[in-house]
């Protein structure tokens, strides 16, 4: 690999001696890791099998860590598993196992938007493709000098250049956040409670006092799931 | 030649550490929770105080046979063991256990990033064999999993971040690099959140209410037979070494010591790592099963904003000292 890095010359300004007729072995695998990622997410959104379509997402979102790997961005590799493959998904499922998510396909799990949102995906690829080979036509990654995306430099290009961006951006997740909880929060002011009363007390166990605070509890698919005895043992009967 | 000789060698030490360090916690585990319960355990297999005894379960569990319920969904059931195995061998690569170059499988840029990514897919497995098993205490197990996860990532995250910032680098080796003594008192509130987030990740007690055996006879795990549910248990025990390991590093100090950090820095690794799974083992045998919303509310009304003000408190004494 790093022979063939090394005809790779610093980041240039013209193509020169990076014919598209002779890759090198990093491009090679960069494509066809790129074709492994456009079929896994093209089998996302056809796929008939809801849970099926979440795990293919998985497999979408790994294959862009690889890209991010291949092109030395390293830190964002590693971001993007622990954010939408280890958090994203994590929810979707979570999300998916409260819905019937029936095991095989489901018949009405079809869109008549089909059309509609082909062209919007399509007009944002293009869209994307466009901006990103008109603003790197011609450039080159140097994979023998240091990392251009280490966690380093990463860092300091983002804290030191694009700041404001960033800072806007939390600002924004935070209101995403507060909306949030005040969506949720008004939703459960206007529910009623007696459900989870008497849920509680066709479960046997003592009521809870903060048990409807949290989503979990109320919305369990199955009928009366009650938490155990706090004083259950754990596991060995013998623990005292 | 010789690199890829150094790399096969590297790989194989990392797998032979994979395969027999989770062994020895659970033969551990079954020894100590005996003798902390007043009875010894096994004592037959083997011959000298039932040491033989996993190896009898490992081939108990291969003799099995494989089941796969009617109305599940195959192919999903039967990936899902091998998904929740797999990222704690490959943490295990990234966990550092001496001073020297050639003492870690592989030195990673952002390591940090790396571990706690890779462990958080694991999960994904439980979550798989929840859904995919058809069966409904499966799913509410992986209900459960997917709940905890959620809640447990955020402090593991925010912990992890306090240790990068005092050391001013995410590589694990960079960190190990960097550590004084004092950091001990320094991180400690770090320490226990990290440590306490892991275990809840691990689904070990007493964060065990995905499998909590005796409301939903074993959560995602329920339909598994034969080698696949031997396979689960393994990724349990694995985690285990992988926490241990990875609290170790972050906040222990890894190989250093009072004295012998040369050429014994293994030693203290090893040392340390062992204390901590002794302390899983122990809270398992000491503490009830937490229910669900006290495990909701453990983590985001004590371990979160505990997990900040660590942050906050490294920050400061990062700009005082410098």
């Amino acid at each position: 690999m790093t022979s063939a890095a090394a005809t790779a010359h610093a980041v240039t300004l013209s193509a020169q001696g990076h014919g598209f007729l002779s890759p090198t072995g990093v491009e090679i695998a960069f494509l066809l890791v790129g074709l492994l990622t456009f079929g896994a997410a093209l089998v996302t959104v056809t796929t008939r099998q809801l849970v099926h379509a979440a795990l293919w997402l998985v497999v979408t979102l790994g294959g862009l860590a690889v890209e991010y790997l291949l092109l030395t961005a390293e830190f964002i590799a590693w971001v993007q598993v622990l954010i939408y493959v280890g958090s994203v998904v994590v929810l979707l499922l979570f999300g998916l196992m409260l819905t019937k998510a029936p095991i095989g396909r489901s018949p009405d799990a079809d869109s008549g938007n089909r059309w509609a949102a082909l062209t919007v995906a399509v007009a944002a690829a293009a869209a994307l493709v466009w901006v990103v080979v008109d603003a790197f036509r011609t450039t080159w990654i140097d994979l023998d000098g240091a990392a251009a995306g280490s966690t380093e430099v990463t860092g300091a290009s983002l804290f030191q250049n694009w700041v404001l961006p960033f800072e806007a951006l939390s600002v924004l997740l935070l209101a995403a956040l507060v909306g949030a909880i005040v969506l949720s929060r008004k939703a459960k002011a206007e529910s009623s409670s007696p459900p989870v009363n008497s849920r509680a007390a066709s479960g046997g166990s003592p009521s809870v006092p903060d048990s409807r605070n949290h989503p979990i509890e109320g919305t369990q698919p199955d009928g009366p799931q009650k938490p155990a005895d706090p004083g259950a043992p754990a596991e060995q009967e013998g623990a005292r | 030649m010789n690199d890829v000789l150094d790399v096969a060698l590297r790989l194989l030490v990392v797998f032979v550490v994979f395969l027999t360090f989770p062994l020895i916690v659970g033969q551990t585990e079954h020894k100590v929770m005996a003798h902390m319960q007043g009875r010894l355990g096994p004592m037959y297999a083997g011959g000298f105080h039932g040491w033989a005894q996993l190896v009898a379960d490992g081939v108990k569990f291969a003799q099995k046979e494989d089941v796969v319920p009617a109305g599940a969904d195959r192919r999903v059931f039967q990936l899902a063991p091998a998904v929740a195995l797999l990222p704690y061998l490959l943490v295990l690569l990234a966990i550092p256990i001496g001073p020297s170059e050639g003492a870690v499988g592989q030195v990673i840029d952002a390591g940090v990033f790396f571990v706690l990514a890779v462990m958080g897919v694991g999960v994904l497995g439980s979550l798989m064999a929840g859904w995919a098993s058809a069966n409904k205490f499966s799913l509410l197990g992986g209900l459960r999993t997917a709940a905890q996860l959620l809640a447990y990532e955020l402090p593991m995250l925010l912990a992890a971040a306090s240790v990068a910032m005092a050391a001013g680098t995410v590589s694990l080796p960079g960190i190990l690099d960097a550590f004084e003594w004092w950091w001990l008192p320094w991180q400690i509130v770090g320490a226990i959140v990290f440590f306490v987030a892991g275990l809840a990740e691990l689904q070990r007690p007493p964060f065990d209410m995905p499998v909590a055996d005796s409301e939903i006879i074993f959560g995602a795990y329920t339909e598994y037979t034969g080698l696949r549910f031997a396979l689960f248990l393994l990724a349990e025990y694995a985690g285990i070494i992988v926490l241990c390991g990875l609290t170790t590093v972050l906040f222990l100090g890894g190989w250093h010591g009072p004295w012998g950090a040369d050429g014994l820095g293994w030693v203290w690794t090893l040392l340390k790592t062992a204390v901590l799974a002794f302390i899983v083992i122990w809270l398992r045998v000491t503490y009830p099963r937490l229910r669900e919303d006290q495990l909701q509310k453990l983590s985001w009304t004590l371990l979160v904003p505990l997990s900040l003000a660590q942050i906050a408190l490294t920050g400061i004494v990062k700009v005082v000292i410098q």
